[in-house]
């Protein structure tokens, strides 16, 4: 026998309604999420490119009240304390990374593992202060050298985590194959495991130094700044970042033009970074963020 | 002539043996003893770090003690100097971060992972992501000049004519303040998020989604039973992992957020964060005192973010497989 | 240690490249075989056969010494490589694993080395210098002992992963010979391949063993009757059975054998 009492159900058309105005909010969200993704892409274009040109790239800053001049120190001095920084953390952070992907459940490389990723979680003005107090301080005065360190243990915990992780990819059996045909430990590591994982490994160190190129806190009191050229690595350096920083905040019109050519020409370096590793593997490299 | 290969290597005498196996242990050592002096780097790093910033804070913790973190003081002149402030603006400038980003962020994640044709959302995906890679200082830079004015001349009016009546929103309208801060902070928060949302959701087996059709659901009453208890776990997850960033996040928002030590209820007014103050002082900070009491700044900062990190990390450990870094500068 | 094994019925055969004796695996504490002796007769094919978890990959990789390469796991007792004991103190694993070759389940070519560089592999990686002539030498020898020559001569600078899973395994096989070993080890090399294939990788075996002592371990017991001279059964990791092929199949003396090739379990 049917049952007597019909269960009141809301009416389909509301649910259905209902369902698809909410996920439609989802992609409202969405694009509202991506437009200032743009809106900052195009204002660099409209508001930087024009200033950006040879004189910009070549010419050093000019002194305060004075127009024109360029940001060549500035960009100089970005390569030079990031090339700086990866010759101290890309063969710590590879290393360390090898020796975690051997070593997976002992002790010590337990301890590392949780150091490392808790320094993935200490924001970067903190790193400087600490290049600050283990550099700066014992040098006397702010130096390319310090600037470099702070950037570098940016750069450790996530070349170490990425080349642990992509080490730890290459399939075990390629490891026992080797080590059959008589191939030392040692030796299996290097030639084998590393080169399979080279590429992977390869991706980490270049995100990292994508994302260290970006920083500017951690240099305003290391590198601090330099309207010239800096000549030795105990000079401080002008940086990218920095230079961008001083001019935005400035009440200088002419510098404010300059920041955001400077602005741009920073983007396009990292973005030109990110991207190219991308397109390089195929967008199939696992990325450690 | 020919030898076989396996006459120039030879194998089990004894004196070969010997010789062999004298090579291979030294190289197999030498391989062993470098990668664990790298490794080892990691480890005092860390722990130089927090105590170096202990130790350059001790002056300033002796002279203010626990009094530091409750004093709203901050006087260079008289080298009296207390945290309130700071620890006030980074809280509100979160806050206000977070009230823009979670829900953004849960949009996002649900239409990558729901919505959208796997091609679709693997490229909106990408794009939701640069906006992680894009520098703080730029985006510092296009809030002075495009989003402050913004704010200042459409946002404020609105929110102080039908909002007027709470304290959040009264005051002068400035383009320099909490809510151009905590706004662009939201900007810079919503990738990391929603990455990490967007993960939990896919990662919600494809059987419980079909269950719930069967069950005649609809799209979103599917999402509610069968997608959004399972990644729970996961968006506290994102969420705490969000928080820790926004905390950590110094150069755009000194740009934008006045640099003004002071308390007020409102976020059209200028305030300033534990990161933005010693971004903007230390350089020129001229006491012992002075830099001391900045460097006891960090180290709250540093406890604080590292705490965040590591139970945001806990938790997504046990949801999905990922790494994840609170991406500051 | 006589080298001469009398069989049951008191004929003296053929020398032995091998003796097992009193060999024990574990892994941490459990153990994985339990005081298996077994002769591996020269220039034959031994099989091992047995249901899964029985203990027949852990009995042949304890041969060249890679069952210790897993944390925690060890093994006891002797294991004579023409009456040497490869297990005696001081005997360095590496070099065992020159004279005794393996071949995997898995098709494992190095992945960023190309067919010849993967033939080569195992004495470029060991820091043996050759000239360009003598590898092309050693290339070419060890694909034809592979029966894989004809196929890849023309693109012996391709990557080994452009191969088919078949000729895959077939330069695992070649790249095993390459270093010239006595035994080679083979851990169920066909259980991911199709037929044809198989049947070319049991060609082969007939083919090598006039050249190299053999020893297969298998789940497919009519692999193991149509190639091998020897068989040994395990189960549990016990020794239940070891005998000439031909007799462990059509007569066998345990009734656990019978059980297992008649298939009445595994």
């Amino acid at each position: 026998m049917m049952a007597s009492t019909p269960h009141r159900e809301r009416p389909y058309i509301f649910r259905k309604v209902k369902s698809d105005f909410i996920m439609a909010v989802t992609v409202a969200a969405t694009l509202v999420t991506l437009t200032p993704l743009f809106l900052v892409l195009g204002y660099l274009l409209t508001k930087g490119a024009a200033s950006v040109n040879w004189a910009f790239f070549t010419s050093l800053p000019k002194p305060v009240g004075e127009t024109g001049g360029g940001m060549a120190n500035a960009i100089v001095g970005t390569f030079e304390v990031v090339g700086l920084a990866c010759l101290i953390g890309v063969p710590i952070g590879v290393g360390a990374g090898l020796y975690l992907a051997e070593h997976r459940g002992g002790q010590f490389a337990q301890a590392v593992r949780f150091a490392a990723d808790v320094m993935m979680g200490i924001p970067s003005i903190v790193i400087g202060i600490f290049a600050y107090a283990l550099v700066v301080r014992p040098m006397g005065g702010f130096s390319t050298m310090a600037g470099a360190i702070a950037l570098a243990a940016l750069m450790l915990p996530l070349v170490t985590r990425t080349t642990e992780e992509m080490v730890e990819l290459v399939p075990h059996e390629l490891r026992e194959a080797a080590l059959a045909l008589g191939v030392p430990q040692w030796r299996t590591t290097l030639s084998v495991i590393v080169r399979t994982a080279l590429s992977g490994i390869a991706t980490g160190v270049i995100l990292a130094v994508a994302r260290i190129s970006g920083e500017t806190a951690p240099l305003l009191f290391t590198s601090f700044g330099n309207r010239f050229w800096s000549t030795s690595l105990s000079q401080p350096i002008a940086t990218l970042t920095v230079q961008v920083y001083t001019y935005a905040i400035s009440p200088f019109q002419d510098w404010q033009r300059q920041a955001w050519a400077g602005a741009l020409v920073l983007t396009a370096i990292v973005l030109a970074l990110e991207l190219g590793v991308r397109w390089i593997t195929g967008g199939t490299a696992k990325t450690a963020r | 002539m020919e030898t076989s290969v396996s006459e120039q290597v030879p194998v089990l005498g004894r004196e070969a043996r010997r010789s062999h196996a004298r090579e291979r242990l030294s190289g197999d050592r030498i391989f062993s003893l470098v990668t664990l002096g790298l490794a080892a780097v990691i480890v005092p790093l860390l722990a130089g770090l927090a105590v170096a910033l202990t130790t350059a804070s001790m002056p300033s913790i002796r002279k203010f003690g626990f009094s530091f973190l409750i004093s709203s003081q901050w006087d260079p002149v008289t080298d009296l100097y207390g945290a309130l402030p700071f620890i006030w603006g980074t809280a509100a400038s979160s806050a206000i971060a977070l009230v823009i980003a979670i829900p953004l962020s849960l949009g996002v994640a649900l239409c990558l992972s729901e919505m959208a044709p796997v091609w679709l959302s693997r490229r909106l995906g990408f794009l939701v992501d640069l906006l992680a890679a894009i520098p703080s200082v730029v985006y510092g830079l296009w809030a002075i000049f495009v989003l402050g004015p913004w704010i200042r001349d459409h946002v404020e009016p609105l929110l102080a004519t039908y909002l007027g009546f709470l304290p959040l929103f009264k005051g002068p309208k400035v383009a320099v303040g909490l809510l151009t801060a905590g706004v662009i902070l939201s900007i810079m928060v919503i990738p990391y998020i929603s990455s990490v949302c967007t993960d939990v959701f896919r990662a919600v087996p494809q059987t419980q989604r079909e269950a719930a059709f069967a069950l005649g659901a609809t799209k979103w009453e599917m999402v509610r039973v069968a997608v959004l208890p399972y990644g729970l776990t996961g968006v506290t997850a994102a969420i705490i992992l969000g928080l820790g960033r926004a905390l950590g996040e110094t150069i755009a928002v000194a740009m934008v957020i006045g640099n003004s030590p002071q308390i007020s209820a409102s976020l059209f007014r200028p305030a300033a964060t534990l990161a933005s103050v010693i971004a903007n002082e230390f350089a020129e900070a001229t006491t012992d005192m002075y830099v001391s009491a900045l460097i006891e700044l960090a180290l709250v900062l540093l406890a604080v973010g590292v705490a965040l990190n590591v139970i945001g990390r806990l938790l997504v450990a046990g949801v999905v497989q990922r790494r994840f870094d609170t991406r500051v500068g | 240690m006589d080298n001469r094994r009398n069989s049951e019925n008191g004929k003296i055969v053929m020398a032995d490249k091998m003796l097992v004796r009193h060999l024990s695996a574990y892994f941490s504490k459990v153990p994985a075989l339990k005081d298996i002796n077994v002769n591996i007769a020269d220039n034959q094919i031994t099989a091992i056969i047995g249901p899964s978890g029985c203990g027949k990959s852990t009995l042949v990789r304890c041969l060249n010494r890679m069952h210790e390469v897993v944390p925690g796991a060890h093994a006891e007792g002797d294991v004579m490589l023409d009456g040497e004991n490869i297990y005696a103190p001081g005997v360095d694993p590496v070099q065992v694993r020159r004279r005794i070759g393996m071949v995997f389940q898995k098709p494992t070519p190095f992945p960023t080395m190309s067919i010849e560089d993967n033939v080569a592999a195992g004495l470029t990686l060991s820091g043996v210098a050759l000239s360009r002539a003598e590898r092309g030498r050693i290339v070419e020898k060890s694909l034809r002992q592979a029966a894989l020559w004809d196929e890849v001569k023309d693109r012996l600078r391709r990557a080994g992963a452009s191969l088919s899973g078949g000729q895959q395994q077939r330069l695992c096989v070649a790249r095993a010979l390459a270093v010239e070993p006595e035994v080679l080890l083979m851990d169920e090399p066909c259980s991911a391949l199709d037929p044809i294939s198989t049947a070319r990788i049991e060609e082969l075996l007939h083919e090598l063993k006039a050249s190299y002592t053999i020893v297969i371990v298998t789940h497919n017991m009519q692999q193991a009757a149509r190639t091998s001279d020897y068989t040994a059964f395990l189960y549990q990791g016990d020794l239940i059975e070891f005998g000439e092929t031909k007799q462990i199949f059509t007569n066998p003396a345990r009734r656990e054998t019978e059980d297992y090739i008649t298939g009445r379990f595994g």
